[in-house]
């Protein structure tokens, strides 16, 4: 018995893992190793030395200096203002929480072409934040970068908040601990891998930012992502862009190298409750100024962008929204806004239950009690492998699908597929470190215990792990279904002319002149920022009954 | 039980939204029956239109466009030995000489209507590529807030490094827009090899604003932008003026000394699945009623000299004359080094 199973349980964890692997395989590693090889074969003949040849210039040390700064930056103030409001928002009650937890991922989705508008009306030379002189800075591109990402920090440390077990802390306040010594004794530590899971994808998301820094930098600074773009898109330079996606490469690892060791904790086991959640007191200010400064951070570019939207002559009107319908003023869409809506939709369904599927196998892998060594570390590097496609310039990838997924038994240049699976693969990262940590959580004693008792490996999970992770996997499904809605960098490259989704017809509007075309285009960008958050709120409705009775 | 009352519906919801096993669009017929064309995001043509061309042509178009004409170029250039489809239509003159380079193109001699030989591409001998529209990149003016300033708007490149106009120009980089670029060239062919850098330093010193995209330059900076900036000088098109008219009036004007003609080109793919269908798509862009629609659907002008424009382009879209112009071959060449002077220049 014990040797059947000590013989199946690898066999049964590789079974698991072949499917994402396989994915992974064939629309990540295959593309961007073929873009890669692509820079080291120049003219036919393998090159490798011009590619280092590229390290050693100036230039590229000072766009890797500032792409690792500026994200460093961009991570430490969202984790400042994300982990506060993430108690007030997931362990506090309070009217309009829910709401208010949607409506902060809102940022997430939006097309960063319409933020950037946005943002540069506000602290432009023009705007009413102009005195700021943010315009053009670093400072502003920072700024961006928390904008954007400050809602993935609240979410996935807020997911693991909601259902940590209060009663430690409790006993500890009970003992004379003051609040802050509660929180760095007992609640920090427990909380630690949720915070660094979210730090690690929020660095890699602000690693590889691309509008924010094009367009709020006002062409002063270059990170490593825009320099590949220049370099793919503009000088077909691809030896000089293989050697900075191998840069990618190497940093990704080596930041999945120092994440693991920060995340791993000597128990990971947690005890769970879904206890209701307090009224919020005198004592809650940090959360409450935190929450604050986000919602003035993410709230004032989006009124921005609905006062713009509402703008019609010299005059206030719906004319731009009633517009969505048509194909714009002077056919400049081929399909109507509305329509692209719907495309956007139903690609991002396909999306997250593609990244909620493929996420949770790789989550179950990963966070299973290893036995041996070797084992743990097999699981180690699978774990980081899913990391990768938040860490590549979209632009590798996109090109990278052209020229290697062009024949059978692989020929998807032409599937609607195309779209869901690159947006899968970019949420997936989200969807695993969302999990993950809650699923390390589990103690294994308690699977142990269903499995002496008779249940199956099937079993064992619905009854032991699908409570303890069933609120995390909404969290991941919105996740999912945010990241599909906004994806603009590798969806522009793969989407159909006849199947634009909505961000790309934005993109497409306010490249165009006409005020008619400018109008409809923030339209079009409020219509997507309140479908996101009206779908958020419904996925966070879905609810497993059996919660909480455990 | 109530959990499966919760989750049935969601998961029908959720499979009625997918769009597996939906028609791949003409991806299925077979390769004869279809023309694929290759273009940027640009392309639209009105629908009647393309509805008319696969009447008559008996062929179903299959358009796939993404990124710009760079992406486009590149695009091309690295898929040539497996090619994406049968046609291309969007390649610029900025960037047909890599293509042409690469052997992406296959000769395809296309009878040109009245006028439209004049954009050709210069070294094209063997007529891979086909004029279908062009546009000039121009600086310019809102003349609403020079005449309420009563100062004189600028005319030539020389003014805009004149202190009379310190702090009012805005421009999208080269290095990441294509009207930037192109602006680039401008100031190549008026100042020469070894004057340009210069001129464009002065111009930063006289406070010229850079920004990433034509969209950040026009919408938010330019006084007559969507977001009111507060630049009445701004690097756009010659089309651009037709866009702020009112009272039949329009409050902006292109100086047109100071533009540079960019022509898109169409061209059969070599090893094209369907290389007749390809030559079709060519005629079907010179034709009198595509090259009519161009203007209203794509923003530029058409090249057959013979149709008429839309009113108010007729009356304020002005064309230059004689425009500033940069040999194909040359920029090829340099494209590289011209942008790392640039950046250079710009970012010190």
């Amino acid at each position: 018995m014990t040797r059947w199973s000590s013989l199946s349980r690898p066999l049964a964890l590789a079974a698991l893992a072949a499917v994402p692997l396989a994915v992974l395989g064939v629309f990540f590693v295959l593309p961007v190793l073929g873009m890669i090889s692509e820079g080291f074969w120049s003219g036919g003949a393998f090159d490798p030395g011009a590619v280092l040849e590229v390290l050693g210039r100036p230039r590229v040390h000072r766009v890797v200096w500032f792409t690792v700064w500026s994200a460093l930056a961009g991570t430490a103030f969202s984790l400042l203002l994300g982990i506060p409001a993430a108690h007030l928002l997931h362990r506090r009650s309070f009217p309009g929480r829910r709401l208010l937890r949607a409506a902060l991922l809102v940022p997430f989705v939006l097309p960063t072409v319409v933020v950037g508008v946005a943002f540069r009306e506000l602290i432009g030379e023009a705007g009413p934040l102009g005195f700021l002189g943010l315009d053009g800075s670093a400072g502003a591109i920072v700024a961006g970068l928390v904008f954007f990402n400050v809602a993935v920090v609240i979410r996935a440390v807020g997911a693991a908040w909601e259902s940590l077990d209060p009663r430690p802390a409790e006993a500890a306040a009970a003992l004379g601990a003051g609040p802050a010594h509660v929180l760095r004794t007992v609640t920090l530590p427990m909380l630690r891998p949720a915070i660094v899971s979210a730090a690690s994808v929020v660095f890699l998301f602000c690693a590889t930012a691309f509008g924010v820094v094009l367009t709020l930098g006002g062409l002063r600074y270059s990170s490593v992502e825009t320099e590949i773009y220049l370099l793919t898109t503009n000088l077909l330079d691809l030896q000089a862009a293989a050697a900075l996606s191998i840069v990618q490469l190497l940093a990704i690892t080596a930041l999945l190298f120092v994440t693991s060791r920060l995340r791993a904790v000597p128990d990971p086991s947690l005890a769970r409750s879904t206890a209701r959640p307090p009224r919020v007191s005198r004592g809650d200010w940090p959360g409450v100024l935190a929450t604050a400064l986000v919602v003035v951070l993410v709230g004032l570019p989006i009124a921005a962008l609905v006062a713009g939207s509402l703008q019609v002559g010299d005059g206030y009107g719906l004319a731009n929204y009633r517009a969505l319908t048509t194909e714009g003023s002077r056919n400049a869409l081929l399909v109507p806004a509305t329509q692209a809506l719907l495309t956007s939709l139903r690609t991002a369904v396909d999306a997250t239950w593609m990244a909620l599927s493929l996420g949770l196998l790789v989550a179950v892998v990963v966070t299973r009690r290893s036995r041996t060594r070797s084992e743990r570390r097999a699981r180690g590097v699978l774990d980081g492998l899913f990391m990768l496609p938040l860490g590549v310039s979209a632009v590798t990838l996109g090109f990278g699908f052209l020229i290697t997924l062009d024949r059978p038994p692989v020929d998807f240049r032409d599937s609607l597929l195309l779209v869901p699976i690159a947006q899968a693969l970019v949420a997936l990262p989200l969807v695993v470190r969302t999990l993950a940590p809650v699923l390390g959580g589990v103690d294994d004693r308690q699977r142990q215990a269903a499995a002496s008792l008779g249940a199956g490996p099937l079993r064992t999970f619905l009854t032991v792990d699908l409570p303890v992770v069933w609120k995390p996997l909404l969290a991941a499904a919105g996740f999912a279904f945010a990241v599909s809605l906004g994806e603009f960098g590798a969806t522009s490259f793969l989407a159909r002319e006849d199947h634009p989704t909505l961000p790309i017809v934005i993109f497409h509007l306010i490249g165009h002149p006409g005020a008619m075309n400018y109008g409809m285009a923030l339209a079009a960008s409020v219509l997507l920022a309140a479908t996101t958050a009206a779908v958020l709120l419904l996925v966070e409705r879905l609810r497993v009954p059996s919660v909480g009775s455990f | 039980m109530r959990r499966i009352h919760v989750l049935v519906p969601a998961l029908l919801l959720v499979a009625g939204c997918s769009t597996i096993g939906e028609d791949s669009g003409g991806g299925g017929a077979p390769s004869s029956d279809r023309v694929v064309l290759i273009t940027h995001d640009s392309f639209s043509l009105p629908k009647p239109l393309i509805k008319k061309f696969e009447d008559e042509s008996g062929y179903d178009l299959v358009v796939r466009g993404s990124g710009d004409a760079g992406v486009l170029t590149n695009k091309l250039v690295l898929t040539k030995d497996d090619p994406l489809g049968d046609v291309s239509f969007g390649v610029d003159n900025t960037f047909a000489s890599r293509a042409l380079d690469a052997g992406v193109f296959a000769p395809y001699d296309a009878p040109l209507p009245d006028g439209a030989d004049q954009y050709r591409l210069p070294g094209d001998d063997d007529h891979d590529l086909t004029p279908i529209d062009n546009g000039n990149v121009c600086v310019n003016v809102d003349d609403t807030w020079f005449a309420a300033h009563h100062l004189a708007p600028p005319r030539t490149l020389d003014d805009l490094v004149d202190p009379a106009y310190r702090d009012l120009f805005v421009t999208p980089g080269a290095a990441t827009s294509s009207p930037g670029m192109a602006f680039l060239l401008t100031t190549i062919a008026k100042y020469g090899e070894d004057g340009w850098q210069d001129w464009w330093a002065t111009l930063l010193a006289n406070g010229a604003k850079l920004v990433d995209g034509w969209s950040q330059a026009y919408e938010v900076d330019f006084t007559q932008g969507g977001g009111k900036g507060d630049r009445p000088i701004v690097l756009s098109y010659d089309s651009s003026p037709a866009f702020t008219v009112s009272g039949g009036k329009s409050s902006t004007s292109a100086l047109l000394d100071t533009c540079f003609r960019q022509v898109e080109y169409a061209g059969v793919l070599a090893g094209a699945q369907n290389p007749k269908g390809a030559e079709a798509l060519v005629d079907f862009l010179l034709t009198p009623e595509v090259q009519a629609a161009l203007p209203e659907s794509m923003y530029v002008f058409p090249v057959d000299a013979s149709v008429p424009l839309p009113t108010e382009w007729a009356k304020f879209a002005k064309q230059p004359t004689d425009p500033y112009a940069v040999d194909p071959a040359d920029i090829s060449a340099h494209r590289d080094e011209w942008l790392r002077a640039w950046s250079d220049v710009t970012s010190r």
